[in-house]
Parts: C-alpha cells; structure tokens; sequence
C-alpha cells in the first residue's frame, strides 16, 4: 500500500468542509436536541455536519436567534418537555431525541414525554452524581432512555486512560482491547525523530503502525518512505504489549501516574479522583470554596483535599507540584486552566492536563505548547455521533466502533467483515482502495496483524480503518 | 465582509441565468425566431462572467453573516436584471437600454409595469422570457440557486432572510437548502396545475404558460393589449382563484402537506387575506354593478381586479380607471396592503398590517391605563418586541422611500393621480396604477430619469428596502 499524499489543510480541494454532507438524503436522520448550550451547540454542529436533519429546542429566544443565525438548523424557542413544542419540532417523525439542557430533571421528563409522542431513540443528559450512582439502570430502564450521557463522567474516564499511559496524549481501543491506539506528540529530541518508517520494525523490534502524522496544520497517512520530525503529532496502532515494546524501546514509557494534583474540586475531578483512588494513586485536590471541600473530604476519605487559591503559586510549589507524576487543571475557567497548567510544566510535571471547552482557546493553548488538551463538551459529542452513526448502520451498515483523532479531522472504525463481502480472499496489495484510507489492523480471534500487502481480509475477521476526508458507512466504502 | 464569497455566489447567479435562458432560447428556436440570437448571446456573456467569477472567487471561507447576506441579495438582483435586459436591447425590439432594464427588473420583481405600447407585436420567445422572469423572481433567484447548489454556506438564512419577504422568516425544514426546494416544489406544482386548468379552459398553451408565469409569480405580464379581458368568464375565474392561491403563505402549503389542516385553519394572517379579499369585492361589485349588464359579470369583474391589486399581481379584465372613485380608493388601499407574508406578493405584506393595528391597539390602551402590561399576539404566539419595533421602523421607511419615489416623479408634466398612482404600483409591485398609467395605458411616455428610479422602486419594494440601502451605504463597502 502506499499513501504519502497531502491530505487537506483546514479544508480540501473543492472549497467544502471537509466531511460536509456525507449522509445521501434518505439516509439523513430527523435528530432533534433539547437544549442549547455549550454541549448541545457542539452536539447541533457535529450532527449537522454530519448530514442529519436537525431541530434545535431552547426557551431562551436569544439562544434561538444566535443558532439559526450559525447553524443550518432549524431552531424552535420553546420548553422542550411541553407536548406542543415537541410536536411543532416533529417529534413523531424523529429517529433520535436528544435532551441536553441543564437540567437533570427536565431531560428525563422531555425524553419520557418525546418517547411517548413517537421518537424512536431517546438520549437523556444526566449528571447529578446521585442519579448516577444508585438510580441510573432504574431510571434508563423506566424512561425507556436509549443511552444516558453525564460528560463528567466521560471526561474522567477519558483523563483517566491518558492518566494510564502518560506518555500519550489520547488513547482508544478497539474490539475489547485487543488494538490500542495511541495519540502521541515527538518531543524535541525524541529517537524517533529523523526515523523512516519503514525502518521502525526493524530499529524497536514492535509490531505497530504509525497510520497518521499531524505536522503543522497538515494531516498525512504516510508510506514507509515517510520521515518523521521531532514536533509531530503520530497515531499508531498495534497490540497494547507492543505499544508497551515500542515506549520502553524509546525510553519515553511512564509508568501508571501514581502522584496526581488536580486543580478544582468539580464534578469531573470528583469523578476521576475516585478512579484514580481506585487503581492506587493518590490524589490531591485543591479546591478554594470551603463548602466544596468538606463535601468531597466526605465523600473521598482517601484524597488529600487542600482548600486554597490553585492560582497561587507558592500554594502549589508548598504542596509539591515539582515532585508531582501528573497535574489536572479542571476548573470551571478555560483561561484559568491554561496559565496554571503551562506553570506547572514549567516546573517540570512530567504530565500536563488540562480542561479546555472552548475550541478556540483549545487551539491556542496547543501553540502555547499545552499539547494535552480535554474537551468535555467534545467527547460528549463525540460519542453521540457515534451512537447516531451507530443508529445509521443499524439499518444496513456495520461499524462497531468509531474513534476521532486529531481533533476530529481523522476517523477510526472498526468493522465487522461479512462473508459476502468483496473484499476477503484478495490480497491486500491487489485491492484498488480510495484514497485516503488505511487498513490498520486485522483482528482474527484474538491475534492481532498489523497488515502488509499480501495479507487477506477473511470472513469473521474485524478489520480498523484510517480514514480522513470522508466519511464510511460500510466496509464496501473504503473500495474504489 | 466576505468579499470573495459575495462574489462567487454573484458568479453562480450568472451562470444560473444563463442556464435560465436556455428555455426561451428553446421557444424561440420552436417558433424559428430571429431572437435566438440575442438570446445565445446573452448566454455567452453571463457565462463569460459568471465562471471566471465563479473560479476566481471562489474561497474556503465559506462563513457568511447577515450583512453579506443582504449585500449577495441585493447585488445579485441588481446583475440578473442588467443582463437579463440584454436579449431586448440586443434583439433590437426594445432598442433602449433604460426601458429593456426596466422592463426586466418589472418582470424579476413581479411587478408587471411594462413600457410597451403594442405587446402582440413582440416576438414570442422574448414574452416567454419577459414572463418566465416573472416566474423565476416570485419565489427568488438566490432561493433558486440555494436549491439547485448544496449546502452553498451553512449559515445561508441569512440569504434566505434577505430575499423572501416578511417581519418573520423562518425554515420550514432543518436546512436551508432542503427548504428551498420544498418551496419550490410547491410553486412549480401549483403553476403546473394551474396551466393544466387554464388549458382544459381552452387557452392554448403557450398563452397558458405566460398567464400561469405571470400569475405564480403575482407578476401580471400578459401578452394581449387587453391583459386577460379577451378570455373566457371561466379562464378568468381560474386566474382569480389562482392569483389568490399564490398570495398565502407558502408554509400554509408546507402545513397542508403534513396534513396539519388545522394549523393552516388557526393562521390569523389567511383569515385576515380573505377577510379582506372578500370584503373589497363586496364593496366594488355594488358600486360598479350600475355599469355592467349582470350581478354575476360585476361580481366576476370586482373579484378579479381584487385578487389581481391584493396580490400585486397587476391583471386586468376590466379598465378600472372608469370606475367610480370608491372603488378606485379600495383598489388603492390594497395596492399597499399588499397579501401575506411568505407569498410571491408585494406591497407591505398583510402580517405587517395585522400587527401595526394590534400595536396601535396597544398604544392606546396604555395610554388610557399607564400601568397595563400588554403583549402583542399574532398567530398564537407573543411577538418579540425585536421584531415589533422592527415592524414599525419598516413603516416609517417604507412611507420615507414612498415620499421619495414620488417627489421625483413629480418632475414629470403627468397628473397627481397618474404619478402618485405609479409610485405606488411600482414600489408594491403591483404594475398598473391609474390614469396615465392604468390598465390600458403603459410607462413608456416617463422619462430615462424616471424609468430609473422607479426600476430602484421596484427593487426596493421587492427586497423589502434594507439590502438595496446596505448595498447603497459607503460604510457597507469600507473596512468598518
């Protein structure tokens, strides 16, 4: 197989956004959003372009106003659990409703309310802790909810797998674990700066596929003949042991972050301290609201709960950060969360992360060399248009899971090879796929191959598929 | 201000307008005319303008707000109606630019005011393109275009927004796009049945095919010096009860089709219509039955010249310059009027009326209880204040240009009555006036200087005054 092409800078050749409007028409869902704030504008956009018809329900008509302004969405002002307002937003016709106002109560009651009315899947935003921990497969089961989202929970879970494996900025698996895939940056001076790829298995003796490189504001699937440079950003995939392999062959393998200090005692660094606490580390929150404190000193007796200003530096340096494996910047202020956590790296805390949820300053705080960036609103929306691609396939396609990397600009999916399929038993060299596209891995039972050319697809096979400027629907897709 | 998207959707205006020519072009090669010609010609021009523009201009910023909006609108009204004058000027059957433009601008903004003294000695591909303008501009070019090009921008409301007429305007459908064609599947299916009538009447088919252009766009082009007085009392019914079918809303249309017939039932604005409608007709059959043979024929007569002044659309069967000065004024009256919003009609648009009147109700009764709190409700909904003291500056603006309009024409030797009666059937769209300018007369004795302005009146009344101002103001076009 070989790939080195240029794949889009910000956008592709034919002046549209990259991925816009890949759904044909019938296949175009009815979706509509409750509530439209920051997570549900998020939620408005990625489904939009996905190719979805969207209705957007807010009761406050200035929100109403800025949507249909930015959006090609049509926006209802309205409570969204009144019978009325769900009609007019054709809600008997819907195949997803999706409740994300700031209300725990009103989700559920508007997601009961649109189920009873017709919508066929319905998606409730629930993130009180209380809910969460006792009641949720009660209620889910009662409310008849396709799918409950608590996005502090999810961002946790997500701090907590790069909290794993330190070394990489974002990490996913596929088919129960047995493919990772890794998101990682070269530092300056890394080994594998200067290093042709083909040249990789050979050097560090690892079975991995580096299958994209961000360098700059480019994307490339690069060939063996690709060299890398200290700056860039790679994706690989292989077998954990391998990725394992390759981290120690290099000397950049972290252990497990076994001191961890996160700033701000929210509902996500509640969550994540009690992950944290769980697999053996041990925390330290500081957080200034005395309340807040006592609460979570209740609740996780085995954290180390500071009450302070986290903007104080002498607070932090008291406290340790220069001895720290990994600093969390998870307060409510994205500006916050970047002076404080390019000061820790300055002192040298081995793992920087921080909560950034505007995009914008997401961007900016990356150039400020912050290269470990968490965006809660973008892995709640994230795994909605997973879950509507999901609902998509059911009706025909088959994609078992469905990655973002790079900020969304390269996808991953895992698909299910069917017998029928027209691409088993051809080696892969003598296939004629689109451009673009990269078979990363073939899983077959519980072996893992890294493919070459003259590998072959089989039937029952799982195959992992890079993908950038388009989106796939179905494993047929990826074939010219 | 996105400059170069303003100008690579003004190209793919010019290439859409040449692709809108190809049909008279086919008609005038039907009937083996000599204005073939002019019409290749004016192909090879828009094309010779439109793709380069279309190229060269074309930009990954596809980001569009509501300034660019306006300006795209107004200027793409402006071209379209330079370069559809040509095939006139170039054919030499009206030799004079300022009248050809004239003429075309009459035709895009459905007004119907012609400066031909003798139609039937036109040749018959140019009347198809004079009525098919009709036509193509009731519903919008940019509306047309946005239905024809996907997805042009994601925030195309706010072309939408410039070109349909009306306080509120909002999708009927998720996207902008698919709302265009949702539209314009309605129109082109209304008119389709209406030539099906009007045939089945006994018209033959080309006369049915203006008439039905000249009517789905409330445009009044006809092709007889008599308008529609020489047809069947049948044919005529046909053409009123049409004339008042494209005057409603088309979203009432859209409502229908959902079979949410009670929504369509609740609209205050289509009772309001007909109200009106109905009591105009009453009123002008008793006045004028003293001069007509039958009840029947005055009833025939009144209802017809009702729906073609409420509508705008400017047939006539009858010279109603004759009639007494009652039902002259009542005519007069629902030149301003207008129908509803929404529809291809012009004047100031009966929703704007309906809430004036409950906005002055408002006034008063605030002034007789100082402390009463008052909400203006028009069709079952509070109306933002936004949107009310919008309502009310357009009146102010509306009489501001009106005034204008006039003044100027009053430079000319003609009489109150013909020049006010022109202000007033140019700014609304409507076509014929009174007096020098009636029914059976034309605009061709006014000057080049009043031909122009009242071609800007056209457009004002048609785009609802504010793009053609934004387009006009320096600040629009310097850096602020």
């Amino acid at each position: 197989m070989v790939f080195n092409r240029k794949i889009f800078s910000e956008r592709n050749d034919t002046g549209q956004m990259p991925f816009a409007r890949p759904v044909s028409q019938e296949d175009a869902m009815n979706i509509i959003v409750a509530g439209c704030g920051k997570i549900g504008k998020t939620i408005l956009n990625s489904l939009m372009a996905e190719g979805h018809d969207v209705v957007a329900l807010d009761s406050d008509p200035m929100v109403i106003e800025e949507i249909t302004n930015i959006y090609d969405v049509m926006a209802i002002c309205g409570n969204c659990a009144d019978c009325g307002t769900l009609e007019e937003a054709g809600v008997a016709h819907a195949e997803l409703f999706v409740a994300v106002s700031g209300s725990d109560e009103l989700n559920m009651l508007s997601c009961f309310i649109a189920k009873k009315m017709g919508a066929e899947h319905t998606i409730a935003r629930i993130r009180n802790p209380e809910y969460n921990e006792r009641s949720i497969g009660f209620l889910r089961q009662q409310l008849d909810l396709s799918m409950s989202l608590n996005p502090e929970l999810l961002a946790a879970g997500e701090l907590f797998n790069i909290l794993k494996l330190p070394s990489a900025v974002k990490i996913e698996s596929f088919s129960r674990r047995n493919v990772e895939m890794i998101e990682m940056r070269l530092k300056e001076g890394s080994p594998l700066d200067g290093v042709m790829l083909s040249d990789l298995q050979a050097k560090y003796k690892a079975k991995v596929l580096i299958c994209v490189v961000q360098r700059g504001e480019t994307v490339y699937i690069p060939d063996g003949r690709f060299v890398l440079h200290s700056g860039d950003k790679i994706g690989l995939t292989a077998a954990p042991t391998e990725i394992q392999k390759l981290l120690k062959g290099l000397g950049v393998l972290q252990k497990q972050s076994k001191f961890v200090m996160i700033l701000g005692g929210s509902r996500t660094a509640y969550y994540l301290a009690k992950m944290l606490i769980s697999a053996g580390a041990s925390v330290k929150i500081i957080e200034s609201n005395p309340e807040r404190c006592r609460e979570l000193c209740e609740k996780l007796p085995k954290a180390m709960i500071i009450q302070g200003d986290g903007a104080q530096q002498e607070l932090l340096l008291e406290e340790g950060l220069r001895r720290l494996d990994a600093f969390v910047a998870l307060t409510g202020m994205d500006e916050e969360n970047i002076l404080i956590s390019i000061f820790a790296a300055a002192n040298c805390v081995p793992k920087v992360i921080s909560k950034v949820n505007r995009s914008e300053l997401g961007l900016m705080a990356e150039r400020l060399g912050l290269d470990c960036i968490v965006s809660p609103k973008n892995i709640t929306s994230d795994i909605l248009v997973r879950y509507a691609r999901a609902l998509e396939n059911s009706k025909g396609s088959n994609v078992e899971t469905l990655y973002k990397l790079m900020d969304g600009r390269v996808e991953a999916l895992e698909f299910n090879v069917h017998p029928e399929s027209e691409l088993t038993d051809t080696p892969l060299k003598d296939l004629h796929f689109k451009k673009n596209i990269l078979i990363a891995g073939i899983i077959r039972g519980r072996k893992t191959i890294i493919p070459g050319g003259d590998d072959v697809i089989l039937p029952g096979d799982r195959v992992i598929v890079i993908a950038t400027d388009q989106r796939l629907h179905d494993l047929s897709d990826i074939l010219k | 201000m996105n400059r170069r998207m303003v100008f690579y959707i003004l190209g793919q205006m010019f290439k859409s307008a040449a692709a809108l020519m190809v049909l008279p072009l086919l008609i005038s090669l039907l009937y083996g005319e000599k204005c073939v010609w002019s019409f290749l010609i004016t192909i090879v021009i828009a094309l010779v303008i439109g793709v380069p523009l279309a190229f060269f201009c074309k930009t990954e910023d596809h980001v569009i707000y509501a300034k660019e909006g306006f300006v795209i609108v107004a200027l793409a009204w402006f071209a379209l109606s330079a370069v559809g004058a040509l095939p006139f000027v170039i054919s030499r059957e009206i030799p004079s630019y300022v009248d050809a433009f004239f003429e075309t601008v009459s035709g895009f903004t459905t007004t119907g005011a012609s400066i031909l003294t003798d139609v039937e000695a036109m040749s018959r591909g140019l009347l198809f393109w004079r009525s098919f303008t009709h036509w193509v501009g009731g519903m919008g070019v940019l509306v047309f275009i946005m239905a024809i090009i996907p997805s042009v921008s994601d925030r195309s409301i706010h072309i939408l927004r410039a070109e349909m007429p009306g306080p509120i305007v909002g999708k009927i459908v998720p996207r902008a796009g698919d709302t265009a064609k949702i539209l314009y599947l309605i129109y082109i299916v209304l008119t389709a049945v209406e030539i099906i009538l009007l045939v089945i009447g006994g018209m033959p088919l080309y006369d049915s095919v203006i008439h039905a252009f000249g009517t789905a766009g409330t445009g009044g082009f006809g092709i007889k010096s008599d308008s529609i007085a020489g047809y069947s009392p049948f044919l005529q019914w046909v053409i009123t009860i049409f004339m008042m079918i494209f005057g409603v809303n088309f979203n009432l249309y859209y409502l229908l089709l959902r079979k949410r017939v009670k929504a369509v039932f609740k609209s205050e604005e289509l009772w309001f219509y007909i109200g009106i409608a109905l009591v105009a007709t009453i009123i002008i059959t008793v006045k004028i039955y003293p001069l007509y043979t039958s009840v029947g024929e005055s009833l025939r007569l009144a209802s017809f010249q009702v729906a073609s002044i409420i509508t705008t659309t400017g047939y006539a069967t009858a010279d109603f310059n004759l009639w007494p000065e009652l039902a002259k004024a009542t005519l007069l009256l629902l030149m301003f009027t207008g129908a509803c919003a929404g529809s291809t009609a012009g004047g100031m648009k009966l929703s704007r009326v309906v809430m004036l009147f409950k906005m002055i109700r408002r006034e008063i009764k605030h002034m007789l209880h100082p402390r009463s709190v008052g909400a203006v409700r028009f069709e079952g909904k509070k109306v933002e204040d936004g949107v009310l003291s919008s309502v009310g500056s357009y009146l102010a603006l509306y009489v501001v240009c009106f005034v204008m309009i006039f003044f100027v024409l009053c430079l000319e030797p003609f009489d109150f009555e013909t020049n006010f009666s022109a202000a007033a059937a140019c700014f609304n769209n409507v076509g014929p006036g009174f007096a020098g300018v009636g029914p059976t007369a034309s605009y061709a004795d006014y000057s080049a200087l009043s031909k122009i302005v009242l071609s800007v009146a056209m457009l004002l009344g048609r785009l609802e005054i504010y793009p053609i101002l934004f387009v006009l103001s320096p600040s629009t076009w310097t850096r602020k």
